[in-house]
């Protein structure tokens, strides 16, 4: 069964999609739980199988699908995935388990257990089609969550996202029936597999143009300033689990491509256009915190919030070193635990107020106090408090980059000090003071299927903020395999220059640990 | 005095008229069957008509064999050509030929099916198909054309409605002056080269070195012009809106496929020589045409009102989409090409059977059209599954993996990139963007909207209310097509590529 492992991952969620159809709208909610729950065990018993001293693929699954175009059924994880295909189970299943009163229950569980199939798929595929496949279908569950059960806007918004990312993926589209046709031209085959990519080393110039054309498709789905306009409409009309979902794993898809697509296939492209894609990402996490604080509704605020740490993410990737990538990989994880408690804690104020406005609370600490303590905890977290897991991804990713640049890194290290301002002025405003509102006097504190969710969150959050190791650790050994990858493929000085030579750090590890 | 001509029959080679005979012969069985005993009812013709399509299928299946082992058969004085061509574009017109004519089942009664007339022209008009697509002899392809158009402009207007007749008589205005052309330009290529076969053709310009290029050209004008209208290129499109609106729903996605495959075989033949020849002006116009009559029918499909109008326009672009291989014209395009349309006429029959089991008699006041977007709101509420087949069919049409035609796109996409059109295969990937907007228009409406209160109380009936057992077996049958098509592809694209490389293209 292990070797079959992560398309049973993939495909039970779809299957008890359809059988879903059968069951009685009654019991649906307790049938979504434990279709989910038993995922979860799933990809935990993954971790449990997973050996953290490879540094490759592990549990690969290949079968062809077409070979005659060169499209197999290509599956397989390593560190880098390995994290991240838990998170999209266990926000799954917290999810469904945290779902309040909505109408036709029943098709949005649906619905979440066919988005699952779709997250994991693109997580594990290694097959350049059948990501793709997984990552287009992923927008379709989300076009419906988003327009069936949003606000107001939720038509206009659910569209946007649709054709946004849809118009995006498909220039990546072009990209890599481009790249395959390369790999035809290189070596008469037909081949769509990432790890037969990795083997092949284009010309600088060819490495742009589709480093471009690949960037095009991630960027929108990160969302990259200047393609972030979709985002905030998004979040605000979705409903709470679409904004969970979609910021804590969808949004990670584009980031996740980022370091199995761009940067082993065109390292040359990747330290060419290292440079602007830094200034972007600092223009992003310095424009967007000045657009969060500007917000009067908290759920805009976590979106902007959200975007911004996108930011760093993407900051971390493009530090081309083992600690940056590392650190952009364990942030990617730290995000997605802590926005998407956020967009949790968000939803718990919405359905009893109805508003989420901020001018319309205050006091609630006095009023909520376990509620108050929680929102706390997360904020601090993703502010980048020491000892919570948003500071060890936000340290490793700065400190990646400040080998490439310090002028860059010292204008992040800043914007994140204006992230803590926007996020404390939200917190003040929401919680501390008296309670000016008669309406917020009596609101019931979080319940127990509330906390049942926001309790392992807050757990994970200051357990890896405290011990990163047992994560960091197979994050570290995949993303040193990349690193040392992109050197041996990069062709200019500068790139060879850039991108550190992994092994060689290792040997002068060993004599100096000999020399002692 | 006339010399006797000694022509053995051997030498004829009549086997090769087998595939198109057999239709011929079930018609006049048909209309035999009315003279002798009249007043039968629609379901003897209906599975009368599936027999002798599946007689023609098994004969197609005999050619393929013969064609698979010997190559490509010339018969009946060198004018019948049994090629890769031929043979792909024939099991693509009687296969959708199949799946359409088990459509006339419907619950309700409509008038054109009580007539065995339908069915005969139905059937003489797949000989014309048929006879057009396996000839590379202009007059026989002429031949062919006129008998299929005239069949299929009486089987529009009999479906007995106002609109219908207007279609009709657009339609057959449109397709005269298309003759028109085809006729005038076909006497020009006969006047540079004393030839009306399309390879002879091509050996004496070749020859020549296209000296008469100016007369050349003229001759290419007026074909291109005359193919343009059938396969609805824009500018020569207008009729096609009009005409899909006023047919039926099921002969409206049938004419969308079938007429098109055919036409796209013989601009296959007649173009490819001269795009291989250099001539720098056509590649520039078919170009322009490819590019212009993907995005341009894709903006008008953006502004509909009635889902089928929207289609109509949805299959144009298509069509612009599929002459890109006529233009790149390699081996892998237009293999690409017949894939392509293979899962297209799945897909798009399907989309188009949906509309017409639901199709009404009297439409309710919110309705201005047969099929406008707000009979469709919030049909996930009261027909679930309905509304998920639908879906499902739109998202096909939109080029979303994995359903069928993401993967005839991706094949026609890279084969764009393959000859070097990179401009041409993004702007192939756009348009899709473009395209994706109206069909999840439609998603949003049945998804997204709720419903109009007549339609709770009745249940959801209107969206099935021509539904019957064999309708929704067709549909059932595209909708697993459409789903499972990505384990077919490997056969198909295989048998395809063998098909269209070893006929020469």
């Amino acid at each position: 069964m292990l070797d079959h492992i992560l398309s049973i991952l993939i495909f039970f969620p779809a299957l008890a999609g359809v059988m879903g159809f059968m069951i009685n709208k009654e019991s649906m909610r307790a049938y979504g739980v434990s279709v989910a729950f038993i995922e979860f065990a799933l990809s935990l018993w993954l971790w449990f199988a997973f050996d953290n001293n490879i540094s490759g693929m592990q549990f690969m699954e290949h079968l062809p699908l077409i070979p005659s175009f060169g499209i197999n059924y290509i599956l397989g994880v390593d560190g880098i995935s390995l994290f991240i295909i838990i998170l999209a189970a266990f926000f799954t299943m917290i999810g469904i388990a945290s779902l309040t009163d909505t109408k036709d229950v029943k098709n949005m569980i649906i619905t979440l257990l066919f988005l699952q199939m779709t997250m994991i798929g693109v997580f594990s595929a290694l097959d350049g089609i059948v990501f793709y496949v997984f990552w287009e279908l992923s927008l379709v569950p989300m076009l419906y969550i988003i327009g069936a059960w949003g606000g107001p806007l939720r038509i206009y918004a659910s569209v946007k996202f649709f054709l946004y990312t849809f118009a995006g993926s498909l220039v990546m589209l072009v990209g890599m029936l481009f790249m395959a046709y390369f790999f035809y031209q290189a070596t008469g085959v037909w081949s769509f597999a990432i790890l037969d990519w990795y083997r092949l080393i284009l010309p600088e110039s060819f490495q742009l143009w589709l480093f471009a054309a690949f960037f095009v498709g991630f960027a929108i789905k990160v969302p990259m300033f200047p393609f972030h306009t979709w985002l905030p409409y998004a979040h605000g009309q979705a409903p709470t689990i679409g904004s969970v979902i979609l910021a804590a794993i969808l949004l990670k898809m584009g980031t996740y491509a980022f370091i199995r697509f761009s940067l082993p296939l065109f390292p040359d492209a990747s330290v060419y256009f290292m440079y602007p894609i830094a200034v972007i990402s600092i223009i992003m996490i310095i424009y967007t915190a000045m657009v969060a604080y500007a917000q009067k509704d908290v759920k805009q605020v976590v979106a902007y919030s959200s975007v911004s740490h996108m930011g760093v993410i993407i900051l971390g990737t493009f530090a081309l070193n083992v600690e940056g990538i590392s650190g952009s990989v364990f942030l990617m994880i730290a995000h997605g635990v802590v926005s998407g408690a956020l967009f949790l804690l968000v939803g718990v104020i919405y359905d009893r107020r109805h508003t989420k406005l901020m001018s319309e609370f205050g006091g609630l600490a006095h009023v909520m106090p376990k509620y108050a303590t929680i929102f706390g905890i997360m904020m601090m977290a993703s502010v980048g408090m020491p000892l919570t897991i948003n500071f060890v991804g936000e340290f490793l990713s700065l400190l990646g980059f400040y080998q490439q640049s310090h002028i860059l890194t010292l204008l992040a290290g800043i914007a994140i000090v204006v992230g803590a301002i926007y996020m404390l002025s939200a917190y003040k405003k929401m919680f501390f003071g008296e309670v000016t509102k008669e309406e917020n006097r009596n609101l019931p504190d979080v319940n127990k299927r509330e906390l049942i969710a926001l309790i392992p969150l807050v757990l994970i959050t200051i357990w890896l903020g405290i011990y990163p190791k047992p994560v960091l650790g197979p994050i570290n050994n995949s993303v040193e395999s990349v690193v040392q990858l992109m050197h041996n493929k990069a062709t200019s000085e500068e790139a060879k220059m850039r991108i550190p030579n992994v092994s060689g750090v290792v040997i002068s590890k060993t004599a100096t640990k000999e020399a002692h | 005095m006339l010399s006797p001509v000694n022509v053995s029959l051997e030498s004829l080679n009549l086997i090769t008229l087998a595939p198109m005979l057999i239709p011929i012969v079930g018609a006049l069985l048909i209309l035999v069957i009315d003279i002798i005993k009249g007043g039968l009812d629609k379901t003897l013709y209906v599975v009368l008509s599936i027999l002798f399509l599946a007689l023609d299928f098994g004969a197609l299946l005999d050619a393929a064999g013969v064609f698979t082992k010997d190559g490509i058969v010339l018969g009946v004085f060198n004018v019948m050509l049994i090629d890769g061509l031929a043979i792909l574009s024939q099991f693509i017109i009687v296969a959708t030929s199949m799946l359409f004519i088990p459509l006339a089942l419907t619950n309700k009664r409509f008038h054109e099916f009580s007539y065995p007339e339908f069915f005969a022209l139905f059937l003489f008009m797949i000989a014309g198909f048929q006879f057009m697509v396996a000839s590379d002899n202009l007059i026989l392809i002429f031949v062919g054309l006129e008998t299929a158009s005239l069949a299929l402009y009486t089987l529009i207007a009999m479906h007995n409605r106002d609109k219908s007749f207007e279609a009709a008589v657009k339609y057959f205005t449109m397709g005269a002056l298309a003759a028109g052309f085809y006729s005038f330009g076909s006497m020009v290529f006969y006047a540079l080269t004393g030839s009306i076969e399309i390879n002879q053709i091509a050996t004496i310009l070749a020859a020549n070195g296209y000296v008469d290029i100016g007369f050349v050209l003229v001759g290419v004008v007026f074909l291109l012009a005359s193919f343009a209208f059938k396969l609805s290129i824009v500018p020569f499109h207008t009729w096609t809106p009009d005409v899909y609106e006023g047919s039926s729903a099921a002969m409206a996605g049938y004419m969308s496929i079938v007429p098109k495959i055919a036409a796209f075989v013989v601009a296959m033949r007649l173009f490819e020589f001269l795009i291989h020849s250099n001539v720098v002006w056509l590649e520039v116009v078919l170009y322009a045409f490819v590019v212009i009559t993907m995005t341009a029918a894709n903006m008008w499909a953006l502004v509909q009102t009635d889902v089928k109008r929207m289609l109509a326009y949805s299959s144009i672009s298509h069509a612009g989409f599929v002459m890109a291989a006529i233009l790149i014209g390699t081996t892998q395009s237009n293999s690409a090409l017949f894939l392509y349309w293979i899962l297209f006429s799945f897909t798009n029959l399907g989309s188009f059977s949906m509309l017409w089991i639901s199709r009404q008699k009297q439409l309710p006041g919110y309705q201005k059209t047969d099929h406008s977007f707000e009979k469709f709101s919030g049909m996930i509420k009261t027909s679930p599954m309905a509304a998920i087949v639908m879906a499902i069919f739109m998202l096909s049409l939109a080029g979303l993996p994995p359903f069928a035609l993401f993967w005839g796109k991706i094949y026609m996409i890279s084969s764009a990139v393959t000859s070097g059109y990179t401009v041409l295969a993004l702007i192939m990937a756009l348009n899709s963007a473009i395209a994706g907007y109206y069909y999840i228009k439609l998603i949003v409406y049945m998804f997204m909207k709720d419903p109009i209160e007549s339609n709770i109380d009745n249940n959801g009936e209107l969206y099935v209310a021509n539904a019957t057992t064999a309708l929704k077996t067709i549909i059932g049958f595209a909708i697993i097509a459409t789903i499972f098509a990505f384990l077919a592809i490997d056969p198909l694209l295989e048998f395809v590529t063998s098909f269209v490389y070893n006929s020469g293209y």
